[in-house]
């Protein structure tokens, strides 16, 4: 078995009195695509928080080996790692295109003066960015919204260009936060197929949240289920769905709502 | 309809999207290099204060407009280069070494006023520049030695190796390169990364940190060129009005200043210029009708801070992207013409009223 990509030690994090996650530890493999799922405010938003360095934490979260801790936050996307938000976090006035041009911001190697002038180097680079960004225009089918402002796109478009900015990064693991809420049936799959081809012809490695099961069942490799904080059950898919202490957990909130 | 048809990425990249941008952008140059020709030397220098006021315009939209990041002093970076300028000027520094060191000054001024931005945001920021700007006022009227106190400073005229610009036509010249300088470095900057990681931070700055922007950078580069770039502009205003005095410098133009990059069109170049031309032609029109209206109105004292709260609410309200705003529908009311239809704008009208009650 390979070395983890991803490791998370006894990770605890506490807003004021509250527990939001209290000594869970997992390990996500490359190459893997692997789930956090649990009811409603069971702390999984909040690891990714953790991992973004947004939230103070305890315990230990290693990439590739080396310790985040000491890193700023908006070092974590040099490493390689890029995210999505569970409630869209676009840049609203600007266009498609633009906001993933955003996403190449960790590759940048121009300097203030380069860009001013617009020197050679400069527009090398916009070359450079504009046939990373068309890769991933085209990947994810979204040559008909290139242009349009993010502000006035449907939901279920917004969604798709926060993966594709996302991914242009070019990272090596993907966070993925809630990627079928508020999707219909058909974007669901689609998103299913994405999610697969992902993790298969780009090689990236996916650590996701959600709470579709059958999108769950259907790309994840592994799975760990929390419930107020704390680690119920991991494993695969079938076996963590059939766990009781999940299906409890889930029955609980159905009871409650 | 125009529709582009992109067959290279160096489409999207140049300046002119197309050959009647190309065409449109190279008449309004012809008509500006020709200008002293056609007006005389009220109308050049009012042409020349509405370039100057533009310049002013694009560094606190660079700041505003894009970075998201309000300034209630901006009027202070315009007098650190005025005053700069001034006495630079006065050793027989030439225009672009005394222009050079006006920026940089300005741009110094920028990063110690930008230090609050690193961590309050909105009203706060708005104080906290406010406040520098009362500073600078106090500075400059106190400071009598080398500010000359409030009776201010005369300036003479903008000299370089021998030249001087001793007639309204070259001093119109020189704030023209200057002003297409400041614009071809500003539109450079909004199609490389910094320009979109000042985006990025306006519109979300959670985001723009998980995309490996530095906030704390991206907020003092903001607020350094758009000092620099207000810095130049003084320096221009400088010569331009001949007398430098602090109450020149107030809150009140800082406020004119962001009044008139919102009538303009917040988040566009365009804006900065529309702005400055309306903050110059509004009270010339006022002036003109004033003696039509009844006494009562025209005699009114405040009858042009009224006029100019009254467009600023409308635009507001009606327009959010201002004057530029407007410009776009009319140009697009031309391109579609028999096709135009009422309804066209009205989806995008609808969501910004929902922004708004955010
Ligand atoms: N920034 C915050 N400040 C205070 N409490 C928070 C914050 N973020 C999350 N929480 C709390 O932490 C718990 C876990 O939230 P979250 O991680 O968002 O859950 P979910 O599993 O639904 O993503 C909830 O009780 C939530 O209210
Ligand atoms: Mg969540």
């Amino acid at each position: 078995m390979s070395a983890p990509m991803l490791k998370v030690e006894h990770l605890s994090v506490a807003f004021g009195g509250v527990k939001a996650v209290s000594d869970v530890s997992f390990e996500v493999r490359p190459g893997e695509v692997f789930t956090l799922i649990g009811p409603n405010g069971a702390g999984k938003t909040t690891i990714f928080n953790a991992i973004s360095l947004i939230v103070p934490a305890t315990g230990r979260i290693s990439y590739e080996g080396r310790d985040l801790a000491g890193l700023a936050p908006h070092q974590v996307a040099k490493l390689g790692i890029a995210r999505t938000f569970q409630n869209i976090e676009l840049f609203e006035h600007a266009t498609v295109l633009q906001n993933l041009l955003i996403g190449r911001h960790v590759h940048r190697r121009t300097n203030l003066a380069a860009e001013l002038l617009f020197l050679p180097s400069a527009r090398r680079e916009e070359h450079e960015f504009r046939e990373a960004v068309e890769k991933v225009i085209d990947f994810l089918d979204l040559a008909h919204y290139r242009d349009q402002m993010v502000a006035g796109l449907p939901y279920g478009v917004r969604k798709v260009v926060e993966l594709a900015r996302a991914l242009s990064t070019e990272p090596r693991l993907l966070l993925l936060d809630e990627p079928s809420s508020g999707l219909n049936v058909e974007e669901t799959d689609d998103m299913a197929f994405w999610i697969h081809d992902i993790q298969n012809d780009l090689g990236i490695t996916v650590l996701m949240v959600e709470h579709d099961m059958g999108l769950v069942s259907r790309v994840s490799t592994r799975v760990l289920a929390l419930n107020q904080g704390e680690t119920i059950a991991e494993g695969t898919p079938a076996e963590v769905q059939s766990h009781p202490a999940v299906v409890e957990a889930y029955l609980g909130t159905a009871e409650a709502t | 309809m125009r529709f582009i048809f992109k067959t290279a990425y160096e489409q999207d990249i140049r300046l002119f999207k197309h050959g009647g941008q190309q065409f449109w952008y190279g008449l309004l140059g012809v008509a500006l290099l020709a200008a002293p020709w056609v007006l005389d030397d009220y109308f050049l220098g009012q042409l020349t204060f509405i370039l100057i006021y533009g310049i002013v315009g694009l560094g606190l939209m660079l700041l505003s407009g894009y970075t998201g990041l309000i300034s209630l002093g901006h009027a202070a970076f315009l007098a650190v280069g005025a005053y700069t300028q001034a006495i630079l000027a006065a050793k027989g520094w030439p225009f672009p070494f005394s222009l050079t060191a006006a920026a940089l000054l300005a741009a110094a001024t920028g990063i110690v006023v930008g230090l609050p931005a690193l961590r309050v945001k909105g009203i706060y920021l708005a104080i906290a520049t406010m406040a520098f700007g009362f500073i600078v006022e106090e500075v400059l009227a106190r400071w009598e030695h080398v500010t000359g106190g409030n009776t201010g400073i005369i300036v003479g005229q903008l000299q370089m190796f021998g030249w001087t610009a001793d007639s309204e036509e070259s001093f119109y010249y020189v704030a023209l390169v200057v002003a297409a300088l400041v614009t071809l470095g500003v539109l450079n900057l909004l199609r490389s990364p910094t320009g979109r990681a000042f985006v990025a931070i306006r519109d979300s700055e959670i985001s723009a940190r998980s995309m490996g922007i530095h906030l704390a950078r991206y907020k003092t580069t903001s607020f350094a060129l758009s000092a620099a770039i207000t810095g130049i502009a003084g320096a221009l205003y400088a010569h331009k009005l001949r007398i430098i005095t602090p109450e020149q410098f107030t809150i009140l133009q800082s406020i004119e200043y962001l009044m008139m990059i919102v009538v303009g069109g917040i988040g566009s170049v365009h804006g900065a210029f529309f702005g400055a031309a309306f903050l110059i032609v509004l009270p010339q029109i006022v002036a003109m009708v004033k003696d039509y209206l009844p006494p009562a109105i025209g005699q009114a004292t405040g009858l042009q801070p009224t006029i100019f709260g009254l467009v600023l609410v409308a635009v507001i309200l009606f327009e959010p992207y201002g004057i530029y705003g407007r410009w776009l529908k009319i140009r697009t009311f031309f391109q579609l013409f028999p096709l135009y239809r009422r309804g066209l704008f009205r989806r995008q009208k609808a969501f910004m009223k929902s922004e708004r009650l955010r």
